[in-house]
């Protein structure tokens, strides 16, 4: 977060656009001070919705102004360099940030058109229905079963052991582990494979049905064979939850994304379809960032 | 020479074989063609050479040193006269002390008869000599080991390799130095136990329930034949040890947590250090305050309630050694649960679990092998405590499990027994070490079972 606090030094440039190019390439410090998100950051049927979001950690601003829609059974992809604010803006959506000490979030956030910041908005309920799985995978140093168990367990859903069977098994088999660990349910969920590890956080995730999952890059610890079959997964469900996912891979955006917003220092530069974004961006620092020229 | 003067021209020495082992890799070196033809650095040569230069040197001077007294106490006994050298070995022991008290200065030559103030020379020249050749030795032993160096040394020499083989002896030397020390210690109670063991026999000791170590040391006294029964030390042990475990483990445990997992960091910055001085306080000033504060306090409030309590118990100590170890469970703990990767408790939260389900179904059972083991180190540490028992908690050796009644424990024991003047083949001071030895293996069997529940109980993060 430390190039945020340097943003100050440059001089307000404008909104650059695509004939200024060639001279400002490779310039990746000249964000773009007075950044108006370029794109339509809202959609009609919003199951979150952020406006005009600062957060700071003590001094420093981290996100600056960011406006973003997260519409229902969409999968959005939040790409940009290390650095760029979109983990942090991820974790204001179920107020993670919340556990940093002097970390501090203005703007508004709603969850189905409810403010999720305002004074009586309780974290224990909005997590159940905004879940996050980490970029490592974390599981406890539980039984399989009970590292499922334990979300369902916290909230009270199961009201006797077979209900809670029942919703540990479901869970497992949506996130496509139950055939691999139907047999040693009772086995450390940390002798996992790192694959399995996250698919069994994604699974424990789910065990509390949220409505939102979101994912700080789910994959980046995993090979490519496992990251396949995790983005198959997010294939599936986005079928019953919303998705917001931060990732480092442009393929993986690609992939799994309906629509991809690029940050930059702690902005929003740029969000729209991912068809749209990846072949025809519209800004210089997201042309840069896709085609690989820094990040 | 005296053996701190050669120590200092030793370490003189070694620096001056380390300049001249630098300056002669870096002669070398630039002949060959520059610093990139050797081995290793300048540097790495210096230290070789000053290694050589001190380690066999010293190995002369421990040599010399240890066999200096006897040496020349032999000597200087060998040209005795014939009648003094065949008194008994106490006595010629006493006559030969009072030379070596005047060769040394420490007494007055007057009572002295001319036999021991011949010797008395005798032994000042002896060791003069001795002091000179052991000098000569050690320098000779630096000065060859240097030139061997600084003559071995070639472009091509691993300096390096031999520098850190060096270390790892050196360091390998420390470690073992200290597990030899104590072996000796244990080995050395043992035998003082086994004679202990020949005049009680084991089952008196282990099964007894009478403690009563009074012994008649002379034909004509009247006293106790002494009874050994250690069983009722051991439960006074335990029962002070258990009131201080059960102040220290919630309060440390629960200030740990909060600590590490609600305090701020201000907060913290302030209140750990605070609270690890209450560890710094010599157990002596606890011992007074359970003695004098605690002690008449709760035989107050006892009587207040109609209760009848000892003016020295088991509770008052107890009370006190807890208070006296919550820091110690506190800091571990701390330590402990901090360890805990932040990755489950992000996980945690983040299902929606408050931060109070998260340190019980979470943290704690993550953290708990360290906490187990930081327990047990405190309940060892509760066991061997001796200044608060033997102040605040009595001397007599009562068989009971009311907190409320005086009792003894097996450190008080050993200081009673040991305090004053004692002959030293009497049971009554070997039993000392019979208790250190039992000690010794309660403490022991503690560790093991710490061991066992750490590795039986681990939840393996990672």
């Amino acid at each position: 977060m430390s190039t945020v606090a340097s943003m100050g030094n440059f001089s307000s440039k404008g909104t650059a656009d695509k004939a200024d190019k060639p001279q400002q390439a490779l310039d990746i410090n000249h964000a773009a001070d007075d950044h108006e998100t370029i794109g339509t950051p809202w959609v009609e049927d919003a199951k979150m919705s952020a406006r005009n979001v600062n957060v700071f950690y003590g001094d420093k601003q981290a996100i600056m102004s960011v406006s973003l829609d997260i519409g229902r059974n969409e999968v959005v992809a939040m790409i940009g360099p290390s650095g760029c604010g979109k983990s942090t803006f991820l974790r204001t959506l179920n107020r993670m940030n919340d556990i940093i000490p002097g970390c501090r979030v203005e703007g508004n956030i709603t969850l189905d058109n409810e403010d999720i910041y305002q004074s009586q908005q309780d974290t224990v309920l909005l997590r159940a229905r905004v879940g996050m799985v980490f970029q490592k995978p974390n599981p406890f140093p539980k039984s399989i079963y009970e590292n499922v168990a334990y979300g369902p367990k916290i909230h009270g859903l199961a009201h006797s052991n077979a209900e809670m069977d029942e919703i540990v098994e479901k869970s497992l088999r949506r996130a496509g582990l139950f055939n691999e660990v139907k047999d040693q349910l009772d086995k450390p969920g940390t002798g996992l494979s790192g694959g399995q590890q996250q698919r069994l956080c994604i699974a424990r995730a789910i065990a509390v049905s949220p409505e939102v999952i979101l994912m700080d890059e789910p994959c980046s610890a995993l090979d490519p064979i496992a990251t396949a079959r995790i983005e198959e997964l997010i294939d599936e469900l986005k079928e019953k939850y919303t998705i917001a996912i931060v990732t480092h891979s442009m393929q993986q955006a690609a992939r799994v994304s309906q629509r991809t917003a690029y940050f930059h220092l702690g902005k929003l530069i740029e969000v729209g379809d991912t068809k749209e974004i990846f072949t025809n961006p519209q800004h210089h620092l997201t042309e840069n960032y896709i085609t690989g020229r820094f990040g | 020479m005296q053996t701190p003067s050669v120590i200092i021209v030793l370490v003189a020495l070694c620096l001056a074989s380390f300049f001249f082992g630098r300056k002669r890799s870096e002669t070398l070196a630039l002949r060959e063609g520059g610093y990139s033809s050797l081995h290793s650095l300048p540097k790495h040569y210096g230290y070789m050479a000053a290694a050589w230069a001190a380690i066999p040197a010293l190995l002369i001077l421990l040599v010399f040193t240890v066999s200096e007294d006897r040496y020349i106490q032999d000597a200087v006994i060998a040209q005795l006269p014939g009648a003094i050298q065949t008194l008994p070995a106490e006595q010629l022991g006493l006559y030969y002390n009072q030379v070596l008290g005047f060769a040394q200065g420490g007494i007055d030559g007057q009572e002295l008869d001319e036999t021991q103030l011949s010797a008395a020379r005798y032994y000042q020249q002896l060791a003069s000599q001795f002091s000179m050749v052991k000098a000569a030795g050690v320098f000779l032993a630096a000065l060859i080991g240097c030139l061997l160096v600084l003559k071995g040394i070639h472009t091509r020499l691993r300096a390096r390799n031999h520098v850190e083989s060096i270390i790892q002896w050196v360091l390998f030397g420390c470690s073992f130095i200290a597990v030899v020390t104590t072996l000796g210690i244990v080995l050395s109670v043992l035998f003082e136990a086994i004679r202990f063991f020949q005049v009680i026999p084991l089952t008196d000791f282990l099964f007894g329930l009478e403690w009563s170590p009074q012994m008649a040391i002379r034909a004509d006294q009247v006293a106790a034949s002494g009874s050994f029964g250690f069983v009722p030390l051991l439960v006074g042990t335990l029962l002070i040890s258990a009131v201080a475990m059960v102040i220290a483990v919630p309060v440390g445990l629960m200030s740990a947590i909060y600590l590490s997992e609600y305090a701020t960091r201000r907060f913290r910055a302030i209140t750990k250090p605070v609270l690890e001085i209450l560890a710094g306080v010599p157990t002596v000033v606890y011992g007074f305050f359970a003695a004098l504060t605690v002690a008449p306090f709760i035989r107050n409030l006892g009587e207040s309630v109609g209760l009848s309590v000892a003016s020295e118990s088991a509770l008052a100590a107890g009370i006190v050694m807890g208070i006296m170890i919550i820091p110690f469970v506190m800091s571990l703990s701390d330590d402990i649960i901090n360890a805990v990767p932040d990755s489950l408790r992000e996980a945690s939260l983040g299902m929606g679990a408050t931060l109070n389900e998260t340190i019980r179904k979470v943290l704690l059972p993550a953290a708990l092998p360290g906490i187990v083991g930081g327990i047990l180190l405190a309940v060892s540490r509760a066991i061997g405590e001796t200044m608060i028992v033997v102040m605040a908690a009595g001397l007599s050796a009562k068989l009971t499990a009311n907190p409320l009644e005086a009792v003894t424990t097996i450190t008080v024991q050993i200081v009673t027994l040991l305090v004053g003047d004692q002959e030293f083949d009497s049971p009554k001071t070997m039993a000392a070490f019979a208790l250190g030895l039992v000690l010794f293996f309660v403490t022991l069997l503690l560790n093991v079972i710490a061991l066992y529940v750490v590795r039986r109980y681990r939840e393996q993060y990672e």
